[in-house]
């Protein structure tokens, strides 16, 4: 009743053609944004910051960056977990050699290295398709693992082989290292979100991204129509590395706050490809909602059963959790293979022709 | 210059002057080669029968050889244990056809892989929840497996080989015979190599899909079993054997997604070419260089062969 578009006429082209065509969508976009910005880090408890906000929004940021990729270009990748490697490590050895340079700037910037090496790992995606492309990816992915673990270089020759977060601070606040507070480190991962997500949703509904889609749909067609494969898939490697690797930065640096290298194993990797399969491939805000379910699934899976009352022991839970997320997954591809964002939009048109069935 | 004659002259020097160490480090590569080799056929059986690209097959290894030795320590006899891993093996198969691949029938490729992700974590927690994760001995010796080594005379000293890898061999060879024969000579084979030609055209001469899946998947599951037997007798049973299927892939890339002497030839140049990488050449870069290594000589092989060494050309049409 409330979601119609009735007597919204659109009286230009630029009207017509917008990404929020419904006044209802921009009041929701609007309303989701002032949640974020303003109720969350006033309301919310550090344990929703902290544990879900922050880490959530950072893999919504690595599932946009996979979904550009996988989604759009159709270029199927197993090295997201590396190439946020990249960028995490990236920013650790750039603000360490010039800590006077805002940390903001240097997250950015890891975005760039982590973008030449995806260049440099896609160069195969012309020859290779496919399945083949995915292992050709794996190869990134295990030795760009081996380089942070064996190569002390990386980490600054650390006796722990693992990167600590220096204290940073921005405008004499602290926004990164042990003394910035949840709030802070929140705005800035929601500041970097935010612009990205919007950036993202004009690229792909631009030139660029009807390039990729061409490319998805059958690569030989869209090289005909005058589209040169080789720059449009290396764009693709190159702005999806982008995003992962400010994502990296960003969950070094704002959420755990210093870093192994085994946490850019080929799990996270098949953790990120999980969000975008399940959210949605080629959409936005599948990607928001793939990373919710699949990052706060676990979380649920681990406190529900106690305060039920259920006595179950820890490591039971862990491999119940397992089954559970196992078994989620194929019902969800059975339920709906093109994922939340297609639940999403049929929620959407059933809204717009209520009460009527169609 | 250094580093290029450390690169380019000092490993083959090595070589030439220790033949020894040569034989014993291209016998270990051969060995990890068929082992690699078998889970890549366990790939290839499913991948050719329903386009699956199925990478659950390494925790199927792993869970295969844990239903067999958990049964083992019930008190089961050991080759009771064993015909009865095969009927529970010919269960799984039944249930992933029945559960997974009828209800994601006609799905896109991506789809079915991510499912076959599921089935991987259902099956690690599963497997832990029954079985424990420890790591457990696999029941070598109660199978009648060799055990004990023989050492060969050499120029310049002795190689030493391990007779359970001779089994290995053997075995694998055994099963990679039965499995031409059966692809070849019956009826089951001819009605499974119809379904990897096209699914639509086997189905129009009255070839049941889900027949050939369940078989398929059983197939794919014994080849399982037999590597987790292989491979436990070597080392231990535990979960991190899941990581060899993530070796297996660029096996599969290197030679090619459907042949399956494909499956053999690369997983035996694999084997061979990492224990020699990272024999002679690990050192120079810091060692672990298996990791990725074997990625490394797969990328190279597809650069010039896109379809991998016995892959079926791609013809690509509009």
């Amino acid at each position: 009743m409330l979601y119609r578009e009735a007597g919204q006429f659109k009286t230009n082209y630029a009207a017509d053609v917008a990404v929020f065509p419904i006044l209802q969508d921009r009041i929701g976009l609007a309303v989701i944004l002032f949640i974020a910005a303003v109720i969350i880090p006033w309301f919310g408890s550090s344990f929703l910051i902290q544990a879900i906000m922050i880490p959530f929004l950072i893999f919504s940021l690595a599932a946009i960056g996979l979904n550009l990729l996988t989604g759009y270009t159709g270029l199927l990748s197993l090295g997201t977990g590396a190439f946020m490697g990249v960028g995490a490590y990236a920013c650790y050895k750039l603000t360490t050699h010039f800590p006077n340079v805002n940390i903001i700037i240097w997250i950015a910037a890891s975005g760039f290295f982590s973008a030449a090496i995806g260049v440099l790992f896609g160069l195969p995606s012309l020859r290779i398709k496919g399945f083949y492309l995915a292992v050709a990816t794996l190869a990134a992915q295990f030795f760009l693992s081996w380089c942070f673990i064996r190569q002390p270089w990386f980490y600054n020759y650390n006796v722990s082989g693992a990167i600590e977060v220096p204290t940073r601070s921005l405008f004499g606040v602290p926004i990164t290292g042990a003394t910035a507070t949840d709030t802070t480190r929140y705005f800035v991962v929601l500041g970097f979100v935010v612009v990205m997500t919007w950036a993202a949703s004009n690229l792909v509904h631009g030139r660029i991204g009807r390039m990729w889609m061409a490319v998805r749909d059958m690569d030989l067609a869209a090289e005909l129509t005058g589209i040169r494969l080789l720059p449009t898939k290396l764009l693709a490697f190159a702005t999806s590395s982008f995003y992962c690797g400010v994502a990296g930065a960003l969950l070094v640096f704002l959420w755990y706050g210093g870093a192994e290298p085994a946490v850019f194993d080929v799990n996270l990797s098949f953790f990120i490809l999980f969000m975008v399969i399940i959210g949605g491939l080629g959409s936005l805000t599948g990607s928001f909602f793939g990373a919710a379910l699949i990052f706060i699934m676990p979380i649920v899976l681990r406190y529900v059963p106690p305060k039920l009352g259920i006595p179950i022991h820890p490591a039971t839970v862990e491999h119940i959790q397992y089954m559970v997320i196992g078994a989620l997954i194929i019902l969800f591809l059975i339920a709906e293979p093109a994922g939340l964002a297609r639940l999403w939009q049929i929620g959407k048109q059933k809204l717009r022709v209520w009460p009527f069935p169609y | 210059m250094d580093l290029l004659y450390k690169i380019f002259v000092d490993p083959f020097l090595q070589m030439g002057t220790a033949p020894d160490l040569l034989v014993q480090t291209l016998w270990e590569g051969l060995v990890a080669g068929v082992l690699y080799s078998l889970i890549a056929l366990g790939f290839v059986l499913i991948f050719k029968a329903s386009g699956v690209f199925n990478f659950a097959q390494g925790i199927m290894v792993v869970f295969a050889a844990l239903t067999l030795v958990g049964l083992h320590e019930h008190g089961v006899p050991a080759y009771l244990a064993l015909a009865l891993t095969i009927a529970v093996m010919f269960c799984l198969a039944f249930a992933v056809e029945r559960l997974i691949l009828r209800p994601l029938v006609n799905q896109p490729d991506i789809i079915l892989f991510m499912a076959t992700f599921g089935l991987t974590y259902f099956l690690i927690g599963f497997g832990e929840l029954i079985f424990g994760g420890e790591t457990k001995i696999m029941i070598a010796n109660q199978l009648g497996l060799p055990r004990g080594a023989i050492d060969l005379k050499m120029a310049g000293g002795f190689v030493s080989i391990q007779k359970i890898d001779i089994a290995a061999a053997i075995i694998a060879s055994l099963m990679v015979a039965g499995l031409a024969i059966f692809f070849q000579r019956t009826r089951i084979g001819r009605a499974l190599r119809a379904v990897a030609d096209s699914h639509r055209a086997a189905l129009s001469v009255g070839i049941s899909l889900e027949q050939i899946w369940v078989i398929v998947w059983f197939a794919a599951w014994l080849v399982a079993l037999t590597t987790g037997i292989m491979w436990g007798a070597r080392s231990d049973v535990s979960f991190a054997l899941d990581v060899i299927a993530l070796k297996a892939l660029p096996v599969l890339i290197l030679g090619g997604l459907t042949s399956i002497p494909g499956a053999i030839v690369g997983g035996l140049i694999i084997g061979v070419g990492e224990k020699l990488g990272e024999f002679y050449w690990g050192p120079l870069m810091g060692s672990g260089i298996e990791s990725w290594f074997a990625y490394v000589i797969a990328l190279i092989f597809l650069l010039f062969r896109p379809q991998g060494l016995f892959g079926e050309r791609i013809i690509e049409r509009i």
